[in-house]
Formats: C-alpha cells, sequence, structure tokens
C-alpha cells in the first residue's frame, strides 16, 4: 500500500470497517443466516450429517457453476437469459452425437463444447453488432435453443428423453471428468477410522456413506477460483468491470470493449455446458426439459451476491455465496419438512432482503448518488 | 537531429519541420448533419495549438477524428508524416495520442487506480500468469494524482466518490502519463479550481517543453492566450483561420470566438496568418 497524506478531511475508518464494506457483503450476512437458520430448525435432520452436506452441497455447485458465467457476463453489462436452454441443448447434443451417432463420448463431449461456445459467440455478436439489448437477443435464443432440443430427439428418436448414456460413457477418458469423483481413498481412510459412517448392510456393507467428492463440486470451485482471479486480479478483470461499467467511456480508453463482451458471452456459454455434461453423466440421460428456469436463479444468485444488474459492479465470490444460499435454503427447506411451495416464498424474500442491503453497501462504496 | 539544434524550438510554428499530426480537410457526417465540413490543422510537437469555437461549432467531434473514436467522413489524417487512420481509440493510444474527452471517458464504479490504468494496465509475471500490477498501479497513481495538485484518500476509492473537478484532473493526469507525443484536452478546465486551473496551465507548459505536441479546447482566451503557440478558430464546421502567438489580441480572438457580425470586420486582422 502507498501511503495517503494524511488528509484532514477524511474521517478516520476503522480497517475493520474497511474490511468489512465489500460487495460480498450481503451475500455472507445472508449466507450466515441460512446456516444458523436450518442449524437451529432442522439439526436432527441429518442436513449437517455427511451424506446432509454432500447433498446441498451438490445443489449449490450447480448454482454456482452457472453463477459464475452470469456473475462475469453481468459485471461486463449484459445478461444471458438462454442459460436454461443451453443446458437442455447442450445435454441434448452430447446424447444425440455419442448415442444417436455413435460417436465416442469424448469426442460427443467435444463437439458439444465447440457448439455452445459457438452459439455463446453468436448470442454475443449479434448484442455487440446490433447495439439490441442482450435481454432480447437471448430470450430469442431461449425459445430458439429449447425448441431444437424438443425437436431433435423428437424427430429421430421420437421421445424426448435419450438414456443409456451412462453405459456409453464406460471406460470414456473424458467423461468421468465431469461424471466422475475424487478423493475415494481419503474417504474410504475416513469411513475405516471412524470419522464417517459406513454402510452397515447390502452389496456395500462396509463402505463408506460417501465415497468421493463429485466432479460437480470440483468443477464449481475450480470456476469460482478462474472467476475470482481473472476478474479482481488481471488486466482483462479490468476490462470487463469497464465494460460494464460505461462501454462508450472504456472504449475511449482503449479497452476493446466487443471482445470483452463477446467472450463472456462464450465464458456463460461454456458453463452452461460444463452444467450440461456433469449433469448428463450423472443421471446418465438428456431430457428435452433440463435446465428450466436455470438462467433466473443463475442470475438471482448474482445479484444476492451484490451485483449490480445494470453491469459494472460485482463479486465472483458473492455470486458464489449466493448459489450456496440458494441451495442450503432448497435442501434444508427439504430436510426441514417445510412444504416444497414456501422454497419460492424464501426466495423471493432473500432476494428483497439481499438487493436492499446490497444496494446500501454499494453507495457506501462507490459514492453513487 | 537538426531540429533539436533550432535556437527557437519552442515556436515550432514559425519553423519548417513538419508537423507530428496534419489534418487535411476532415468532413465529419452523422446522417444529415454535417459536424465538420472540411477542416484542416497541423501540430507540432513542442507547441500548443488552441482550438477555439463556440457551442456546436465541432471541436469535440475534431478532436474525435483525431483520437481514433469517429472515422472521418472524407479527408486525410498525416501521422509523423505517414498517411493513418486510427481504426479505434486504442489504435491511437498505441501510437502515443491520449485524450481527455469533454465527458471525461470515466467509470464511476471503479477504483481510481482502475480508471487511471483503464486499457493500459501494467501487468507482472507471476508464475505462468501475467497479473495486473496493483501495487505499482496504486504508487503511479498517488504520484501523479500528487504531482496534479490533488491529494487523494486512498487509491482503491471509488471515482463516483470524487468531485467533478477531481475526476477532471484524473483524467489530466492520465492523459499526461499516457500521452507519449500528442495530448489531446476537450476543455479540461471546466470544472476546475483557481489552483487545479493553474496546474493544468502549467503541466500544458510543461509537457509542451518535453516536446509533446498539445491540442487543446477552451472557452477560456485567457487560459488559451496564458499557454497557446498557435490558435485555430471554429466556427459552424469550419475554420475561421489560425493565429499565432502575439499576432492577435484577446479582444480580437474573443469577437472571433464568438463568430458573430463583428467576425467580417475581423478577418482583415487576422491578415496574413490566415
Ligand atoms: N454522434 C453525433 N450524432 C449526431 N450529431 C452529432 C454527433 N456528435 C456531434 N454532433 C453534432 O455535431 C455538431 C458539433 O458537435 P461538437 O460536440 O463537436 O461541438 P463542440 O464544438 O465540441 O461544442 P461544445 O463547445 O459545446 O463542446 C453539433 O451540432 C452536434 O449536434
Ligand atoms: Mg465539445
Amino acid at each position: 500500500m502507498v501511503d495517503a497524506v494524511q488528509d484532514e478531511r477524511v474521517r478516520q475508518v476503522s480497517k475493520w470497517r474497511q474490511a468489512l464494506i465489500r460487495p460480498e457483503l450481503g451475500s455472507i450476512v445472508g449466507t450466515i443466516a441460512v446456516f444458523t437458520l436450518f442449524a437451529f430448525f432442522a439439526y436432527d435432520s441429518g442436513m449437517f450429517k455427511p451424506q446432509g452436506i454432500l447433498n446441498w452441497s451438490i445443489v449449490s455447485a450447480q448454482f454456482m457453476i452457472i453463477a459464475v458465467g452470469a456473475c462475469l457476463l453481468m459485471i461486463a453489462g449484459e445478461f444471458d437469459l438462454s442459460v436454461g436452454s443451453m443446458i437442455g441443448f447442450a445435454g441434448m447434443m452430447i446424447a444425440v452425437f455419442g448415442m444417436v451417432l455413435g460417436l465416442p463420448m469424448w469426442l460427443a463431449i467435444l463437439i458439444t463444447f465447440v457448439i455452445c461456445a459457438a452459439i455463446g459467440a453468436i448470442n454475443g455478436i449479434i448484442v455487440v453488432k446490433t447495439g439490441l439489448p442482450s435481454f432480447i437477443v437471448t430470450l430469442a435464443f431461449l425459445f430458439i435453443l429449447r425448441g431444437f432440443t424438443i425437436f431433435i430427439p423428437q424427430t429421430i428418436e421420437r421421445k424426448t428423453i435419450i438414456g443409456g448414456i451412462k453405459d456409453a460413457a464406460e471406460g470414456d477418458w473424458l467423461a468421468p471428468v465431469f461424471g466422475g469423483k475424487i478423493g475415494q481413498p481419503i474417504f474410504r481412510w475416513l469411513g475405516d477410522a471412524g470419522f464417517i459412517d459406513t454402510f452397515q448392510r447390502g452389496s456395500r456393507e462396509g463402505q463408506p456413506v460417501i465415497d468421493g467428492i463429485p466432479m460437480l463440486i470440483v468443477w464449481a470451485i475450480a470456476l469460482i477460483i478462474f472467476g475470482h482471479i481473472l476478474l479482481t486480479k488481471t488486466r482483462f478483470g479490468n476490462w470487463i468491470f469497464a465494460a460494464g461499467g460505461d462501454a462508450e467511456a472504456a472504449r475511449n480508453s482503449g479497452v476493446p470493449v466487443a471482445r470483452v463482451k463477446i467472450l463472456m458471452f462464450v465464458f456463460t456459454a461454456i458453463c452452461a455446458t460444463i452444467f450440461a455434461t456433469c449433469q448428463v453423466m450423472e443421471f446418465g440421460s438428456a431430457g428435452a426439459d433440463r435446465g428450466l428456469l436455470k438462467e433466473f436463479e443463475a442470475i438471482i444468485a448474482v445479484v444476492v451476491g451484490g451485483a449490480l444488474l445494470t453491469g459494472g459492479y460485482g463479486s465472483v465470490i458473492g455470486a458464489a455465496l449466493g448459489a450456496l444460499i440458494f441451495g442450503v435454503v432448497q435442501q434444508g427447506l427439504f430436510f426441514a419438512g417445510v412444504d416444497n411451495s414456501l422454497y419460492r416464498v424464501f426466495v423471493g424474500v432473500i432476494l428483497l432482503a439481499a438487493v436492499i442491503l446490497n444496494t446500501y453497501i454499494r453507495r457506501l462504496i462507490t459514492g453513487e448518488r | 537531429m537538426p531540429d533539436s539544434a533550432m535556437p527557437d524550438s519552442t515556436t515550432p510554428g514559425s519553423t519548417m519541420r513538419s508537423p507530428i499530426i496534419e489534418m487535411r480537410d476532415i468532413e465529419k457526417h452523422f446522417g444529415s448533419v454535417i459536424a465538420l465540413a472540411g477542416v484542416s490543422l497541423d501540430v507540432f510537437a513542442g507547441e500548443c495549438h488552441c482550438l477555439l469555437g463556440d457551442n456546436g461549432a465541432g471541436k469535440s467531434t475534431f478532436i474525435k477524428t483525431m483520437s481514433g473514436v469517429h472515422q472521418p467522413t472524407s479527408g486525410e489524417v498525416f501521422f509523423e508524416g505517414k498517411p493513418m487512420s486510427f481504426s479505434d481509440p486504442a489504435a491511437a493510444i498505441a501510437a502515443g495520442i491520449a485524450t481527455v474527452h469533454q465527458h471525461l471517458a470515466m467509470i464511476p464504479l471503479m477504483s481510481v487506480t482502475r480508471n487511471f490504468f483503464m486499457g493500459n494496465e501494467p501487468v507482472k509475471k507471476v508464475g505462468p500468469f501475467k497479473l495486473f500490477d496493483q501495487q505499482l498501479a496504486n504508487k503511479v497513481t498517488m504520484e501523479q494524482m500528487s504531482a496534479m495538485g490533488i491529494n487523494l484518500r486512498s487509491p482503491d476509492q471509488a471515482v463516483g466518490t470524487l468531485s467533478g473537478g477531481e475526476r477532471q484532473t484524473v483524467a489530466i493526469a492520465r492523459a499526461v502519463h499516457f500521452g507519449a507525443k500528442v495530448l489531446i484536452l476537450d476543455e479540461p478546465t471546466s470544472a476546475l479550481g483557481v489552483r487545479q486551473t493553474a496546474n493544468v496551465l502549467s503541466t500544458v507548459d510543461k509537457v509542451r517543453k518535453q516536446g509533446i505536441a498539445v491540442v487543446f479546447i477552451t472557452h477560456n482566451v485567457r487560459h488559451a492566450l496564458a499557454v497557446g503557440d498557435r490558435f485555430t478558430v471554429l466556427n459552424r464546421g469550419k475554420t475561421l483561420g489560425t493565429a499565432n502567438r502575439g499576432e492577435i489580441t484577446p479582444e480580437e480572438l474573443q469577437d472571433l470566438m464568438a463568430g458573430g457580425q463583428e467576425m467580417v470586420a475581423l478577418e482583415s486582422s487576422l491578415g496574413g496568418t490566415v
């Protein structure tokens, strides 16, 4: 840090306060609140036993993967409403290439990533070249992609779900990167040492109840670290903030705004494809209705995490915490035995509370009036 | 270099050196609006060329064609003697042309440091990665700002928390720092206090003496006369002429800028310099 010249017009701000006033504050408070709440009301339900933790961790990780993409894109000043449809579409592409056309699974996955990244780029190019709001452009793709996702399997297979992917992916080198697990030896050791429960009966008797960390969670953590470093520690990150803060000012300062925005659309599409691939490998099937409404859940997680809807401000860590809040609430209500419909009420309340708190914090930081 | 041996290199307008940037018959149309109807202007290294004129005369549009924001509808740009067309601001910045736009290219939500280095971020290598060198950036920002007479509370402060004049000073400090060859200032003193204005004018004088070409737009004749070597007056998208320092009185310049009826009478007083 540089020694600032002592300025008599600045009230001394304590280190504590300075560390606290940050974009993520709202989501940190929310995370603590949610965990406290469920610790009180659902402690006996098994929510905080290893299996319970794994359960809400997986759901949170799903939210996190798409929230990281949506977060960087929103900070760059754009939306992608086609994320949910992209998840369904990507899953279906893997099934079509891998099952219907019989390509090896790794090739089907790679082709799908290329296609989806290209669609993300098309989204971005249309938005940048026409100057249309991304809201409208990606809304169009929400319908286009969902339409194809239903049309293609119906036309060639006469059904909307294509299964059997687990068997087809057997022995493939790339599929386990999305559908596999890591850390099995550690969990076996934990089970043997009595730190976590083991199955008492059945074919898996003696094995730990958790036999590894799903790759989905690994992807989520990797994407959060990547997104956070990219945004806060690199020059490209500065361009993301600048492009979303004021595209014209950024361009006049020499920032390649068009390139930044298009790349962020591509990144969002890649995040959706990672989500879809993990899901397809886990379920062993691709369904035409997968990913419904995911775009809104991603956007809500990002906004709860402190990002500004109009761009130029936000945090990947905040978005990840927003996703965590979502996952914990969704599964926690289930553990607590609360009727599922109340989940929506909860989401609405959290969204409203977080946005009000975040607006207040942001004004403190940025001097917005 | 024979140039540097010239005794009066601080008044290069009168020498026979070639200009660092020359704009010939620049026209710029926005749809049916003719913002510039053939403007020519040249700037020499080490000179401060003042651009004056009424509101809507086309000054900002003109300097935007110099800084790559707009591409001229017709006309030619020569940079260091070679024909040049900047496809975007990044290209002009890379060539050493820095601009303080009238509507400052500042992002209120971002910190002073991040704004200062926007588009020109210093990087340091950490292992295989190139990361934004925040420490260096903070240090340079604080130094440059205090050189302009503004003590920042912290380089992490958001630009949105600065006053209008403080923001303008950040923009100027940034342009001075990155303007290797040409510095374009579009009404840089419009929001500044007495001390900061004096600072900007003396900065203009300083960078000019370092051999940088300055294009200075202002509505204030006293500011123009304080630092200008040559004065070009624009009116309704055309040049009324260029006058050298000492060949025009403040009153004449004032009337010329107003572009009123006195103008006709004044044209004779510009004489051979037009
Ligand atoms: N993007 C644009 N589209 C249409 N017309 C424009 C555009 N930019 C500038 N103009 C027009 O061009 C003319 C010159 O504008 P410009 O901003 O260059 O004036 P100026 O000399 O800088 O004025 P001021 O002293 O008020 O800053 C104005 O009539 C303006 O309306
Ligand atoms: Mg102007």
